[in-house]
């Protein structure tokens, strides 16, 4: 049903070209202290450890990484629900690590978050007239009773729920429906930036697909810009003009959509992407997958050079213990970070086999995981017992 | 002979105060020896409360369950605790989908592999230290000897799920129920474990339930697919011909709402409206109905049966037509 919304809603998008969100080298380190009466800080947790990215006005730009890659980090540090240690993140213009108090507060109207657990995000004892309109109040937005009920039933149309629900509570909704009370209550203050941290992981399949289409809907009806944060390469790439992909707090590759899926670039996206299950047989049967050997390595303490190198198939000899590849642009729109991209995309570089690194915390923090190679058989492009140094 | 024969199995939570609830309402599947069968459905259709029956792992109070769940010529539903017992960890394995809570957090791990192998293979002290050792092994847990000391927490979410699955193996069991298995994991190691699955069901020739609410997963592991809803298989078909040719309106819906990372990106997807909610129960129709494209009057009406067209099974009124579907890839 089609509603008026941009007599409420008035389009946000200005006519400029410079993104709405420029993020330069963001990190968000925690610190990991012991000690009962000395607060000692004895290292740090790098969850988003120096991450670039600019998103365009309009446009859909899909983070996406395994758990413990630091996606969800970068968001909420991002809107300053944590606070970033480092880098800069721009705004339409403004450089939101300098806001404070009050200045902070109106900014937020404008950058909103969906947050993936519909239901822990929704104060089970309010009821959806209460939780969509406290926003309203609190950003000076609720002229009256009348005008204010106007809104809300047009917002709740727009998601597609019924006006009766307006004196419901969280628990009285199914899944679905409660992302659509956490997507209303993001939209209805007009941002122009909403933040969605796996918007859909928690709902079935078929409710699922309703979800990524209103928000698709919404976006072009209000004009808004995303940032979506989620594990599933599949949904993210339907629903993003620009995907990102992040590996232990760093971006390894960016691209357009149909970009990355044909040609992804980086090691780790291509195993990323070969791993992903397809609902159909003959492709399953078909393709060749690359398998990654091992775990995620902790976050405390980040391999030395490239942070894919004790996982990676295409691992050389040099450089990707050492160096920590910068993230560059290799084709118009289409930025990598590895040193051996263009030679792994020519077929210069083979994949070979990768032995399972055991990483054992031993000896507190302090003292930093122990790596222990347990064999390093490497066949390819490289000698057995071939790489020193790990 | 099949294996392992369900026949229309229902599970009923009586409910103090309201109506008594049918979870599963009449499944009916059966499993040959060494094939892989995969269970679908989303949240609420009966497929967990499916194989926790099968296993005998329904608590005794508060629930009616009916049918006849044949293993190899013996209904389990008519063995006593005891006969159970002996059997589910022999016979029957059973990896459950949160590798932790499934786990003992203060027993080391090699005390629960070996504990499998005393009460069902006789096996002691060195013995089975050493069997424990090879399966973790087996499974591809490196440095297996050390493994066998440390206790769950220890272990990655991947290599807990590993450990599970070689306890499940530890007695070389001839039916596998796998209930969401890679669901708690990433996508990468959830291709380490479906991996190492295909592997395992090929080497001991073990038969396996797949239970899962991933097309995905299925579309790569399963030889037969038994799509569930509302507590009853609405179509089941060999893997090829399900995903290819869809013919129930609830599969066809499902296969169109998931995005695939292979298909064309501008269209919208094809959701199935409403949600589970929106069942009526199987008595006074078909309970996909209300949420149902293909709907005619006869689906509120009439319930529909299970009925063969010989190439699948089928409970529907008004099918899909597969001609205009056909394979999207």
């Amino acid at each position: 049903m089609t509603t008026q919304p941009t007599e409420v809603l008035p389009t946000m998008a200005k006519p400029s070209t410079d993104p709405l969100l420029d993020v330069q080298d963001l990190k968000v380190h925690f610190p990991i202290r012991r000690g009962v009466i000395f607060d000692k800080t004895v290292g740090h947790v790098f969850a988003v450890d120096g991450v670039s990215l600019t998103v365009q006005r309009g446009e859909t730009y899909g983070l996406v990484g395994e758990s413990g890659c630091g996606k969800t980090t970068f968001g909420r540090g991002l809107l300053r629900l944590v606070e970033p240690t480092g880098g800069k993140a721009f705004f339409d213009g403004v450089e939101l690590r300098s806001l404070r108090g009050e200045k902070l507060r109106t900014m937020r109207r404008r950058m909103q978050m969906v947050f993936q657990d519909p239901l822990s995000s929704l104060d089970p004892r309010q009821s959806i007239d209460g939780i969509l309109s406290e926003g309203l109040k609190a950003h000076g937005l609720y002229a009256n009773r009348e005008a204010a009920n106007r809104k809300l039933r047009q917002i709740l149309t727009a998601v597609g729920l019924s006006a009766s629900a307006l004196r419901k509570y969280p628990h009285e909704f199914s899944g679905g429906q409660r992302q659509r009370i956490g997507i209303a209550r993001a939209i209805i203050l007009q941002p122009e930036l909403v933040v969605a941290d796996e918007p859909v992981s928690a709902l079935d399949v078929s409710v699922q697909a309703q979800v990524i289409n209103l928000l698709s809907d919404l976006q072009d009806e209000y004009g808004l810009t995303y940032l979506v944060i989620a594990h599933d390469l599949a949904v993210v790439r339907h629903i993003s003009d620009r995907v990102g992909v992040m590996y232990l707090g760093g971006l390894v590759e960016e691209a357009s959509s149909d970009e990355l899926y044909e040609a992804p670039l980086h090691p780790y996206t291509r195993a990323l992407m070969s791993a992903v299950p397809v609902p159909d047989p003959v492709v399953e049967d078909g393709r060749q997958q690359i398998l990654l050997a091992g775990d995620l390595p902790s976050p405390a303490n980040p391999p030395s050079g490239c942070r894919f190198h004790t996982r990676c198939p295409w691992r050389q000899q040099t450089k990707c213990d050492t160096e920590r590849p910068a993230l560059r642009e290799i084709v118009p729109g289409h930025r990598v970070a590895c040193h051996w991209a263009e030679d792994i995309r020519d077929g210069r570089i083979r994949a070979h086999d990768v032995a399972i690194e055991l990483i054992r915390p031993e000896g507190g923090a302090t003292a930093g995981p122990q790596v222990t190679q347990v064999a390093a058989e490497m066949a390819g492009t490289l000698p057995p017992g071939g790489v020193g140094g790990v | 002979m099949a294996l392992l024969d369900v026949r229309d199995l229902k599970v009923v939570f009586n409910r103090r105060g309201a109506e008594p609830f049918a979870a599963v309402d009449g499944v009916t599947f059966s499993v040959e020896p060494g094939q892989t069968v995969g269970l679908v459905g989303e949240s609420g259709c009966g497929k967990s409360v499916t194989s926790l029956a099968i296993m005998g792992l329904l608590p005794k109070r508060g629930n009616t369950i009916s049918g006849q769940v044949s293993f190899d010529g013996t209904d389990l539903l008519r063995l006593s605790d005891r006969q159970m017992r002996d059997r589910r960890g022999r016979d029957i394995g059973m990896i459950f989908q949160d590798p932790l809570s499934s786990l003992n957090p203060v027993i080391p791990i090699g005390v629960q592999v070996t504990e499998v192998l005393e009460r069902h293979r006789n096996m002691k002290g060195s013995a089975a230290k050493k069997e424990a050792e090879g399966l973790l092994k087996s499974v591809g847990i490196p440095d297996p000897k050390r493994r066998l000391t440390e206790y769950p927490h220890q272990l990655s979410g991947g290599m807990r799920q590993r450990a599970l699955i070689a306890i499940a193996l530890a007695c070389r069991p001839r039916l596998l129920i796998a209930d969401e298995p890679t669901t708690a994991l990433d996508v990468t190691i959830q291709a380490q474990i479906l991996a190492l699955l295909r592997r395992l069901v090929e080497e001991t020739g073990t038969a396996l339930i797949m239970i899962t609410h991933d097309l995905g997963v299925v579309a790569g592991l399963c030889d037969t697919v038994n799509v569930l809803y509302g507590g009853r298989v609405v179509e089941n078909a060999d893997r090829h011909l399900l995903f290819a040719e869809p013919r129930h309106p609830y599969t066809h819906g499902l296969l169109g709402s998931v995005p695939r990372l292979d298909s064309n990106r501008g269209e919208p997807l094809r959701a199935i409206r409403g949600s589970v909610n929106d069942n009526i129960p199987w008595t006074a129709g078909c309970a996909f109905a209300p949420r149902c494209d293909h709907a005619i009057n006869m689906c509120v009406e009439a319930t529909p049966a299970l009925e063969n067209d010989g190439l699948r099974l089928l409970r529907c009124f008004n099918p899909v037509v597969p001609a205009k579907q056909g394979a999207k890839a």
